[in-house]
């Protein structure tokens, strides 16, 4: 047992002397036309063996110290409290979405231009994320390519706008409505599958969309992305200093007020709330609907749901549509709020960071979901002092969090009724 | 008056066969059982019946209609209900939750009436209604199984093992159930392991024997052949 310890220990530290070596203790210099090979300071040897000796300790008193982490639990007050009852459950979430609503209307007013530009890319994610949830977090389907409808969402608008010169209210259901579209389209061919094999297919799926995307030169200038893609408008009123489009008018003139950035950005942000609550009402009702229903009792048993007549397709696809709908909803906004569009914004890390906001959240919980969405974006921005480390912040932080609260912040469902109570 | 025929039905597993060209015939209002060994192709008969998998070739006709080319679906529409094997009630669910899912497809009013009908069969249920399923004990959960099948006001159920893994005061009140199911008009296919009982309520019989049926009889004549009592009873 112990003699299996060292040796296992050994061998981590091992690997990570074997992993940190060529990356840190190497470097490439381009010396004129030639690339050299120089070794790196003393000092990141130093740091490097430290490294492993460190790893070759922890993984010794591995078992100790995931012991004294599984009793961290404990510290949370509400992890031994009984379950709230489903309906009072329901009824204090309520309470705290309309809270944090009524908070979130007034709060852009008090801030500074940079929180609120970033409060609308969190509204943002929170509308991806209350998607995601409905195929990850109720369907049960592993959708690792997400980021393909929010794509979908994005370019619609942008090349309308390009093409046609259509607004961003036109654009918004169009761009919702294509890339729901395309979520039909993609699901049919994923439906047989599952876990695993779908992951994969719509990893690729999403890795399709964004070459696709990158390739199409002609269409969507590639690489180069698509610029002036319009802001929103009030009733057709803008709100840069000077009007673009023909017979609208501009903001601060109609108000007599004078002309601040700050209106845009602002207005941005309403809209993005806006958005986020029609989503959020949306999804819950469908919660609510047979449809919700089904999706649950196919994620719990697909042999059960199907032998009560449920059609596995017809669910399935449902799920599908609906969570790239509401991707293409927030692609829209983004491709507003950023004014110019590429690749580049939809590559695969951005559905992996989709996902972490719904399994963080609790797959299903939608206060989960927008908490999780809060903490995920505001956390890298907050870490940035630590620069070139904050991803490895971030990624601890995920870890610590799986260790601790493995079913995420607030999930669905208290998983057990302790028993105890009863004798 | 027949209500489920299954002539020279073969059903495969990808390459494997494991019916090899079964036929049964279950009237209606009867209670029919289907005994045989593990890995005969009890739960595969039940399952092809289903359409999950579909049978490679025969026919299958569910009052008077062929379900052969079917899908699951539509099948578990029309007045068929199936409490699988290993019950799949829905654990994340409530027992009430589980009981509205059995009536997916029928109407409110409808699925009040069916849920007092049910809890009048299984007062437990009543008790546990906003108890998470899974939470529940195994003879409670068969109990749910059975009525989130009877949710849909079928014509005819098709049960696969209820008694497995149950303590035989609870195995005497599912027969109990299953029997008064028959009084209420609601046609039963019964699959079991536990062949006595199984044989003495039914009015008829199957033996299954590697994809194949072997015998089929009434229940009193099958409980006295002694080739079934020595494979199946015990000696
Ligand atoms: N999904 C499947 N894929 C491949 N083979 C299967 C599958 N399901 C069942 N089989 C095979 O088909 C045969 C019949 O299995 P089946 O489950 O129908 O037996 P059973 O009579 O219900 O047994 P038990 O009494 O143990 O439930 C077995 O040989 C089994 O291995
Ligand atoms: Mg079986």
């Amino acid at each position: 047992m112990a003699a299996n310890n060292i040796r296992h220990a050994l061998f981590c530290a091992i690997v990570t002397l074997i992993i940190s070596f060529p990356i840190l203790g190497l470097s490439l210099e381009a010396k004129g036309v030639n690339i050299t090979l120089s070794g790196a300071k003393t000092s990141t040897y130093v740091a490097i063996v430290l490294a492993a000796v460190a790893v070759f300790v922890f993984q010794i008193f591995r078992d100790t110290f995931m012991g004294a982490l599984g009793k961290l639990p404990n510290l949370n007050p509400l992890a031994g409290r009984e379950p709230m009852e489903q309906n009072k459950r329901v009824k204090l979430e309520s309470w705290l979405l309309t809270g944090i609503v009524v908070f979130a209307l007034f709060w852009p007013f008090l801030v500074s231009r940079g929180s609120v530009d970033l409060a609308t890319l969190v509204l943002i994610y929170i509308m991806l994320a209350l998607g995601l949830n409905v195929v990850v977090g109720l369907a049960g389907l592993l959708d690792l390519g997400y980021v393909a409808f929010y794509a979908v969402g994005a370019y619609t608008f942008a090349l309308l706008s390009q093409y046609t010169g259509i607004s961003f209210w036109m654009a918004l259901p169009i761009g919702a409505l294509l890339a729901g579209l395309t979520g039909m389209i993609l699901g049919f061919p994923v439906l047989r599958l599952r876990g695993d094999y779908l992951a994969i297919v719509t990893l690729g799926f999403g890795e399709i969309i964004r070459i696709l995307l990158n390739n199409w030169t002609t269409l969507t200038g590639g690489p180069n992305g698509i610029g002036g893609i319009p802001e929103p408008t009030l009733f057709g009123m803008e709100f840069g200093r000077r009007v673009k489009e023909e017979g609208n008018t501009s903001f601060h003139e109609t108000f007599g007020i004078a002309y601040s950035g700050e209106h845009k950005v602002i207005f941005l942000y309403l809209i993005a709330l806006v958005l986020a609550v029609i989503t959020a009402l949306i999804i819950r009702r469908f919660m609510r609907m047979p449809v919700g229903r089904a999706w649950e009792a196919l994620r719990e048993d697909e042999i059960a749901a199907r032998s009560l007549g449920l059609s596995r397709t017809a669910v399935k696809l449902s799920a599908f549509t609906i969570g790239a709908f509401f991707a293409g909803f927030a692609g829209t906004v983004f491709a507003s709020k950023q004014g110019f569009i590429s690749p580049e914004s939809f590559v695969f890390l951005e559905s992996a960071i989709i996902l972490a906001i719904v399994v963080l959240g609790g797959m299903g919980s939608q206060l989960g979901v927008i908490l999780a969405a809060i903490a995920v974006t505001i956390l890298p921005e907050l870490a940035r002092e630590f620069s070139e480390y904050r991803m490895l912040i971030f990624g601890a932080a995920m870890v610590l969090m799986m260790v601790w609260r493995p079913q995420g912040l607030l999930p669905v469902r208290r998983v057990q009724i302790t028993l105890n109570k009863q004798g | 008056m027949s209500m489920l025929v299954l002539e020279d039905v073969h059903t495969h597993y990808g390459k494997i066969e494991a019916l090899h060209g079964v036929s049964v015939e279950v009237n209606k209002g009867e209670i029919v059982s289907l005994i045989g060994a593990n890995g005969a192709g009890k739960t595969t008969l039940l399952m092809t019946v289903c359409g999950m998998p579909q049978a490679t070739s025969g026919r299958i006709i569910l009052e008077g209609r062929d379900i052969t080319r079917e899908p699951t679906a539509q099948i578990m529409r029309s007045g068929l209900a199936i409490v699988p094997e290993g019950r799949r009630i829905f654990s994340g669910l409530t027992v009430e939750e589980n009981l509205h899912m059995g009536g997916f497809f029928t109407s409110k009013s409808e699925i009040r009436k069916s849920q007092a009908h049910v809890y009048e069969l299984f007062p437990r249920l009543k008790e546990r209604e906003n108890q998470r399923a899974g939470t529940m004990s195994g003879g409670e959960q068969q109990m749910l199984a059975i009525g989130r099948a009877l949710m849909s006001s079928p014509h005819m159920i098709i049960l696969d093992e209820p008694s497995l893994g149950l303590a035989p005061l609870i195995i005497k009140q599912i027969f109990e159930i299953i029997g008064h199911l028959r009084d209420e008009g609601i046609t039963v296919f019964l699959v079991e392991q536990n062949a006595h009982q199984a044989l003495n309520l039914a009015d008829r019989g199957y033996v299954l024997e590697t994809g194949k049926i072997r015998l089929h009889d009434t229940g009193k004549n099958l409980l006295a052949n002694p080739d079934v009592q020595n494979a199946y009873l015990g000696g």
